[in-house]
């Protein structure tokens, strides 16, 4: 029991990571990013490429992941969302552009990095072993442990920063902040930037551990919008609370579905349903987004 | 309706049932026939997605009822017998039984929540087929009979396919009728009292509401309807394959599904079926592109996001000015 709580933390730290940064461009520009999934796979590659091939450490490969996908997130916003949402007559045109892109993604990252699944080596050997009822490599521990501390830089940076108040002003209500001053425009670039720095961040830390393919850009996506749903999309806590359940919803439900076949996900694919149809604005949402 | 409005439509079913197989037959290019039944068939499961379009909801959840359309037709066919012509009707009553199940609960939901959990019914209807003993698993059901005459009174109506010597041909005689029948009924719709209740849902439906509107009957008999024509579409796709699998239709059919009606244009009747045609064909022809295909695609996509927000058909619509 013990070791498939752990597996679940482990997980959702992980998940929470890439709802995050969803949400986060969800509650600034009401944009439902698909290709959130493929940001993350190309953050992956990223490291991959920086550690890999050029032999750098790890750590500068993450820095690049991080640097490259947030000048990728500045630019989608600056040069494609913010026309499209001036010129659409209604909202939804967005996520014909978030699907475009995500194809685009999905064709740039087979040029640019082909399709065979890619790993890093091990950053740190050694498994952990408490008693034979915990039993973790250590690089896991790593890698939980800084997207932990991922997380908790993140809220304290939306909590006490002044871009971070900013931000969370024009979630709240984009035409009062703009009135009190904040540079609307400006935000919602660095929104953006910072929401597509998350993927890709997640995407460099989950390269050294089950590795990278180009097929994990949809799946990964779709697990997204789950979280977001559980938590209640546009909210913070709500995203990290979504990723920690979904987490554990999965490492408890391998372990225990096990016996039945491969029905985990539709498991919680239908408890899912039920669940939001009995509070269809997630567990912290605002009613209606 | 006027006069240049019919002469239009005069010209459409000329060219779809005339002109195209003649220049089929002229250009040898008999593949051709694939991929517009194809779009024939994707573009009645986009005219369901406009539908619920129209009553505001984004709807990513096509391809589930394309599936299990596909699947009621496959089952009925192969383990009790039923003719094509009579599970065609079912797949779509099946479907729209089962959405009205569905959409009781999750039409409550709005916006981009309602976008996502379509999108997860979706997932949900593969799992569903992978993990049931009729559907037969991951190896799904092959081998399904091509359809059967059919004879109405003795008269007969449309001969066996099996005995045609040209089925290519037949299925997209086929495909384009029941296009031209899902558009004309869709047209129908929204000129009709119905389909100005359902804009009054697009614009605003607390006041819909507010004035006797039944909300939740119309939204739950639009996202049917949407329903119907996605088990349509899924049911005459098995018939052309042959064969059905759990990823005979998945997310990315969903989201297709959706952008199709984006790319014709929100507000317009004719839009998914334009949409379709441009997104569907275009693919097609850019497999000359290979390895740049999805590149070129996209990025044509992006573009056309660009320039034309509201859609290709936005280009003709005079009544308003630029926003």
């Amino acid at each position: 029991m013990e070791q498939i709580l752990a597996n679940g933390f482990y997980l959702g730290a992980q998940y929470a990571l890439i709802a995050l940064g969803l949400t986060l461009i969800f509650s600034l520009m009401n944009v439902l990013n698909f290709a959130h999934g493929q940001m993350y796979v190309f953050g992956g590659f990223v490291t991959y490429t920086v550690v890999a091939q050029l032999g750098l450490p790890f750590i500068v490969g993450l820095f690049a992941s991080a640097i490259i996908l947030a000048i990728m997130g500045a630019l989608i916003e600056v040069y494609l969302f913010r026309p499209v949402i001036r010129k659409s007559k209604r909202e939804e045109s967005t996520m014909l552009l978030a699907a475009g892109i995500a194809f685009f993604l999905d064709a740039a990252i087979l040029l640019l990095f082909g399709e065979k699944q890619r790993g890093v080596p091990k950053i740190v050997d050694g498994v952990f072993n408490w008693d034979m009822r915990i039993i973790m490599p250590y690089d896991r521990i790593l890698i939980g442990v800084l997207a932990i501390a991922l997380i908790a830089g993140f809220i304290a940076f939306m909590q006490y920063s002044k871009a971070g108040r900013a931000m969370r002003a024009l979630a709240q209500d984009r035409v009062a902040a703009q009135l009190m001053g904040v540079d609307v425009d400006r935000y919602s670039m660095i929104g953006f930037a910072l929401g597509a720095m998350l993927a890709g961040l997640v995407g460099g830390l989950l390269v050294t551990i089950t590795g990278i393919n180009l097929g994990m850009g949809g799946p990964t996506s779709i697990k997204a919008f789950m979280m977001i749903m559980i938590g209640g999309a546009g909210v913070i806590s709500g995203a990290i609370a979504g990723g920690f359940i979904l987490g554990m919803m999965e490492s408890v439900g391998l372990t225990m579905l096990a016996a039945y076949g491969d029905i985990t996900y539709l498991a919680i694919f239908a408890s899912l349903m039920v669940f939001l149809a009995f509070r269809p604005q997630g567990l912290m949402g605002k009613p209606w987004g | 309706m006027t006069k240049t409005n019919l002469a239009g439509i005069g010209v459409f079913l000329l060219v779809v049932f005339v002109a195209v197989p003649m220049m089929i037959a002229v250009s040898g290019r008999w593949d051709f026939y694939y991929t517009l039944t194809s779009v024939a068939l994707l573009s009645i499961g986009s005219a369901g997605v406009w539908l619920t379009f129209y009553i505001g909801r984004i709807n990513i959840g096509q391809g589930a009822y394309a599936l299990m359309g596909g699947y009621v037709s496959a089952v009925l066919m192969t383990k009790v017998g039923v003719s094509f012509w009579l599970t065609l009707p079912l797949a779509g009553l099946f479907c729209a039984v089962i959405s009205v199940a569905i959409g009781l609960p999750i039409l409550r939901l709005r916006g981009v929540y309602f976008a996502m959990i379509t999108l997860v019914l979706t997932e949900v209807t593969r799992l569903t087929a992978l993990a049931l003993p009729v559907t037969n698993g991951a190896k799904g059901i092959t081998s399904i009979p091509l359809p059967g005459a059919l004879t109405v009174f003795g008269v007969p109506l449309i001969p066996d396919f099996a005995t045609i010597e040209n089925p290519k041909l037949a299925f997209y005689l086929l495909a384009v009728t029941l296009m031209v029948l899902t558009y004309a009924a869709l047209w129908r719709i929204v000129n009709s009292r119905l389909g100005h209740l359902c804009r009054s849902l697009q614009q605003n439906e607390e006041l819909a509401s507010s004035i006797g509107v039944n909300t939740a009957h119309l939204r739950l008999l639009a996202y049917a309807i949407s329903s119907f024509f996605g088990g349509i579409a899924g049911a005459v796709f098995v018939a052309i394959s042959q064969s059905i699998y759990p990823s005979s239709f998945v997310v990315t059919d969903s989201v297709n599904f959706m952008l199709y009606c984006f790319v014709g244009g929100l507000g317009f009747v004719m839009g998914p079926m334009l949409g379709t045609f441009l997104l569907y064909f275009g693919w097609d022809l850019l497999s000359v592109a290979r390895e740049y295909q999805l590149l070129i695609y996209s990025a044509a996509m992006i573009a056309l996001m660009l320039v034309l927000p509201n859609g290709v058909l936005s280009l003709f619509d005079r009544r308003e000015g630029p926003k």
